[in-house]
C-alpha cells in the first residue's frame, strides 16, 4: 500500500550525462574557446561576404552603385569650380600660366588635383612661387609672385636672357634694347654669380655711366668693361672692395678718363695700367727713352 | 615485475606532463564520498630542504583552485563495486570541479581505500665494485631485493626504500657518493588487489581523463594529518572512512607498514538503520546530528524524532534517546578500534619508540571518540585534521578530507619510489640503445 503523505519526489540524477560533461569539458580547452568566440563569427562573416561577392553581376552591382554616389556627391553644386583668378601676374604671364594649367571649368573641386596644378605653375621661370587655394563661390584661386628681372645675360652672342637676383632665368629677351634699364653681364656662368654682379652694380655708382657691362672669365672672376674699350679687371676674391679702392683712386687722380687700355686690379698690392700704344709711346718719350718697337703682343 | 615498473614509470611521465601544464585533479575515491580537488602547480621550488635519495620525482608548489565532493555510490569497502554509478559520481564531482576552477582537467590522481593492502619488507645487498656508492649501485641494490610472493592477482602499489645501509652503518638518506663495500637496503612494499586498480583505471578512462598517479588512502591521509616529528618518530594515522579505516605507520618520514579494516562509518549507519528500522538517509541524519560513544545522564532525556512517511502515525511518531543510539554506536566502534589495535600489534607497533596514534577521517568526528579510543588503543590518541593547503576552501578542511589534502602533497612532493631509479644496466633488453649508451659511460 502506497502511502497518502509525501511521496519520495522522483530524484533526478546529479551526474552529468556522458555528453554534457564531454561539452562541457570541450568547453573549457582554451583553443575551442578562442575558435569558437572568435573563429566561428569570422568564418560566418567570411562565408557570407564570399557567397554575396561570388557573383560576377553583384559584385559590379555594389562597385558601380559605390561609384554612382560617389559621383553624385562630388557632382553637387556646393562642391563645383567655375572660375579660376589668378593674381600678381602679368597679362602676358596669366595667358601662359592659364594654357599650361588647362583646367577644365567647371569642374568638381574633387577632381583639381591642387599639390599636381602648383608643382606644374612653378615649372614657369618667371614664377617664382605659386599658391593654389580653392574659395568659396567656386574660385580656384592662383596666387603667383613672379620673379623680378635684374640683370641680362648674354648667353651668346644672339641669345639674351633675363635673370633675376638670385640668378634665376626669368624670360628670353630678344634685344638689348628691349630693356636698356637693366645692366648687361657676359660670360660662362655668369648667371650663377648674378648676386655678386648686382653688387659690383651697386658699388660701380658713378661709373655706371659709362658701364657696358661685366663678362665673367673663367667662372671665377668678373671684367667690367666701360665704354673707349676699356676694361677693370677685378679680383676673384672681395671683388667689390677692389673696385671701391679703385673709385677712390679715380676721384683723386681721374684715372679712367687718361688713355689707359686695361686696369688689373687681380693682385690688390699690386694694381696693374695698361696704356693705349700711342700714349705708351707719348710716354716714353717724355721721359727721353728710346721709341720702343710696336709689338704684336704684350707678352 | 617489469610491466609494473613500465606502467608507473608511465603514470610518473604523465604526473610530469601534468605539472608541466599547471594543472592536475585530485580524486578521492571513497566509500561515502567523492571529492575532486583541482589543483594549479606554480613551477618547480627549490630542492633544497629534501631528504632522502633526490627529488628524482620533482617537486613544486601548487594551490587548490576547484574543490567539489560529491555522494559516492556503487564503492562498497572503498572498492568499486558498480562501474556505472561510480563513473557517474566521479564525472559529477570533476564536472563540478572544473567549473568551479574555470580549467579543463586531463590528468588524475586518485586515491583508494579498500584493496585489502598488505605490507612487506624488503631487504636487499649489493657489494660495491668501486667503494663508492653511484647511482647504478643504488639501483643494483634495489633490485637485488628479494620479492615475496605477492599471491594471485596482486599488485604493487607502494614501493619505496626506506633505510640503506653501508657497512655497518644504517640509517642513510642518500648514499650516493659514499664510501664503504657493502650496500644495503630496507624497502617497504605494499600490495593491493589487481581488479581494483583496474576498475578504478576503467573507470577514470571511461570520464576520459588520463591516471598520473595512484595512492593508497591510508599513506596519503598519514602525510597529510601526522605533523613532522610524528612522522619521524613514529606515529600510526588511523584514517576511519566509511567502508573501511586505513592504518598507516609512520617512522623516519617513510611509511613502513599500512594495512585496512574493512569497516568504517557506513557500518554504523547500517546499524542504527537497523536497529532503529529506519531508512539509511535518516540513519546517517541521526548518527551525525546526535551520535557519540560516551552517553550521560543528560542523554537520557534527549529524545531525537526519528521520522517517516509510512503514513502510520505511530511509526512516523517514533522518538529514541541518545542513550539508545549511543547504545547502538558503541559496540560497532569499539569493534573497528579493537580490529585496528589488533592489526596494530600484529605490525610490532608497541616496539616503536613513540606511539603517538592519530585519528582522522570522516568517521573519527563521532563526539566523545577520542576517549573511547585512549582506552583501546593506548593513552596517546589525538584528532588529526589535514594540514592546511593554498586555497582549500574551509568546506574541505576537515577531517573527511584529510586523504584528499594528502593526496594533494604525495602529487607535489611524492617520495621517491622503487620506480623513479635507475634500472640496473643489466636488466635493460639486450639491444637498447640505452644499454648502449650505459656501458658507455660505465667504462669511459
Amino acid at each position: 500500500m502506497q502511502s497518502l503523505g509525501r511521496h519520495a519526489p522522483f530524484r533526478r540524477d546529479p551526474a552529468p550525462s556522458r555528453w554534457a560533461y564531454r561539452m562541457q569539458r570541450l568547453w573549457l580547452t582554451p583553443l575551442f574557446r578562442v575558435l569558437f568566440r572568435v573563429g566561428l563569427p569570422a568564418f560566418v562573416l567570411a562565408m557570407v561576404v564570399g557567397l554575396v561577392l561570388m557573383d560576377q553581376g553583384r559584385r559590379d552591382a555594389i562597385s558601380g552603385g559605390i561609384a554612382h554616389i560617389t559621383e553624385q556627391f562630388q557632382s553637387r553644386p556646393e562642391f563645383r569650380v567655375n572660375v579660376m583668378a589668378i593674381e600678381g601676374a602679368s597679362p602676358d604671364l596669366a595667358d601662359a600660366l592659364r594654357a599650361r594649367l588647362d583646367v577644365k571649368l567647371p569642374a568638381s573641386s574633387f577632381d583639381l588635383d591642387l599639390d599636381a596644378l602648383r608643382a606644374k605653375a612653378q615649372q614657369f621661370d618667371a614664377i617664382a612661387s605659386a599658391e593654389l587655394r580653392l574659395r568659396s563661390g567656386g574660385v580656384l584661386q592662383v596666387v603667383v609672385k613672379e620673379r623680378e628681372p635684374m640683370l641680362i645675360w648674354r648667353v651668346s652672342d644672339d641669345r639674351l636672357e633675363m635673370l633675376d637676383a638670385s640668378g634665376h632665368r626669368v624670360a628670353a629677351l630678344a634685344s638689348r634694347a628691349d630693356r636698356p634699364d637693366l645692366p648687361l653681364i657676359a660670360g660662362e656662368g655668369a648667371d650663377v654669380a648674378a648676386a655678386e654682379a648686382l653688387a659690383l652694380i651697386d658699388a660701380a655708382g658713378p661709373l655706371l655711366p659709362r658701364m657696358r657691362g661685366l663678362v665673367r672669365q673663367s667662372e671665377r672672376r668678373w671684367d667690367m668693361v666701360l665704354d673707349r674699350d676699356q676694361r677693370i679687371l677685378l679680383p676673384a676674391e672681395n671683388p667689390v672692395q677692389a673696385l671701391e679702392a679703385l673709385l677712390a683712386l679715380n676721384t683723386a687722380d681721374d684715372l679712367l678718363t687718361r688713355d689707359i687700355t686695361v686696369i688689373d686690379l687681380r693682385l690688390g698690392a699690386r694694381p696693374v695700367l695698361r696704356l693705349a700704344p700711342h700714349a705708351l709711346v707719348e710716354a716714353r718719350r717724355a721721359r727721353g727713352l728710346a721709341e720702343p718697337k710696336p709689338t704684336e703682343s704684350d707678352l | 615485475m617489469t610491466d609494473l615498473y613500465q606502467t608507473q614509470r608511465a603514470m610518473r611521465a604523465l604526473r610530469r606532463a601534468a605539472i608541466q601544464r599547471g594543472v592536475v585533479a585530485i580524486l578521492d575515491v571513497g566509500t561515502s564520498k567523492i571529492a575532486c580537488l583541482v589543483l594549479r602547480f606554480d613551477g618547480y621550488e627549490s630542492q633544497a630542504d629534501s631528504e632522502g635519495v633526490g627529488p628524482m620525482a620533482g617537486q613544486s608548489t601548487f594551490r587548490v583552485i576547484g574543490a567539489a565532493t560529491t555522494r559516492s555510490r556503487g564503492v562498497r569497502f572503498g572498492e568499486i563495486a558498480v562501474m556505472n554509478e561510480t563513473e557517474r559520481a566521479i564525472r559529477t564531482a570533476v564536472q563540478a570541479a572544473q567549473k568551479m576552477a574555470n580549467v579543463r582537467v586531463d590528468h588524475v590522481i586518485a586515491c583508494f581505500s579498500g584493496a585489502e593492502p598488505r605490507s612487506y619488507g624488503l631487504a636487499g645487498e649489493w657489494e660495491l665494485q668501486d667503494s663508492v656508492v653511484t647511482e647504478q649501485d643504488v639501483a643494483r641494490v634495489l633490485a637485488a631485493c628479494d620479492v615475496p610472493p605477492l599471491g594471485d592477482g596482486r599488485e604493487v602499489l607502494h614501493a619505496q626504500p626506506v633505510n640503506f645501509a653501508l657497512d655497518h652503518r644504517t640509517g642513510l638518506g642518500d648514499p650516493r657518493g659514499q664510501m664503504g663495500n657493502r650496500l644495503a637496503c630496507d624497502m617497504h612494499l605494499l600490495s593491493v588487489d589487481q581488479s581494483v586498480i583496474q576498475n578504478l583505471l576503467y573507470c577514470i578512462n571511461r570520464c576520459d581523463l588520463e591516471l598520473a598517479g595512484i595512492a593508497s588512502s591510508a599513506y596519503v591521509a598519514g602525510i597529510a594529518s601526522l605533523v613532522e616529528d610524528e612522522q619521524e618518530l613514529g606515529a600510526a594515522c588511523i584514517d576511519m572512512g566509511g567502508g573501511s579505516t586505513g592504518i598507516s605507520i609512520f617512522m623516519k618520514k617513510h611509511m613502513i607498514y599500512a594495512d585496512a579494516v574493512r569497516m568504517g562509518g557506513d557500518h554504523v549507519t547500517s546499524d542504527i538503520s537497523k536497529g532503529l528500522q529506519v531508512p539509511m538517509a535518516v540513519a546517517e541524519r541521526i548518527k551525525t546530528k546526535h551520535g557519540g560513544v560516551h552517553a550521560t545522564g543528560m542523554d537520557d532525556r534527549d529524545m531525537i524524532e526519528m521520522g517517516g512517511d509510512s503514513g502510520d502515525w505511530e511509526k512516523d511518531r517514533r522518538q529514541v534517546s541518545r542513550t539508545e543510539l549511543i547504545g547502538i554506536m558503541r559496540p560497532r566502534v569499539e569493534e573497528i578500534l579493537e580490529e585496528v589495535r589488533s592489526r596494530l600489534d600484529a605490525a610490532g607497533f608497541d616496539t616503536l619508540p613513540s606511539q603517538q596514534i592519530v585519528l582522522t577521517g570522516g568517521t573519527s568526528q563521532i563526539p566523545g571518540l577520542d576517549g573511547l579510543a585512549s582506552r583501546i588503543l593506548g593513552s596517546r590518541v589525538r584528532m588529526g585534521r589535514p594540514l592546511r593547503v593554498q586555497g582549500l576552501p574551509q568546506a574541505a578542511s576537515g577531517a573527511a578530507f584529510s586523504s584528499a589534502v594528502g593526496l594533494c602533497l604525495f602529487a607535489a612532493h611524492p617520495q621517491d619510489e622503487w620506480w623513479d631509479f635507475d634500472i640496473p644496466t643489466e636488466r635493460y633488453p639486450a639491444r637498447s640503445l640505452k644499454r648502449a649508451l650505459r656501458w658507455f659511460k660505465d667504462n669511459w
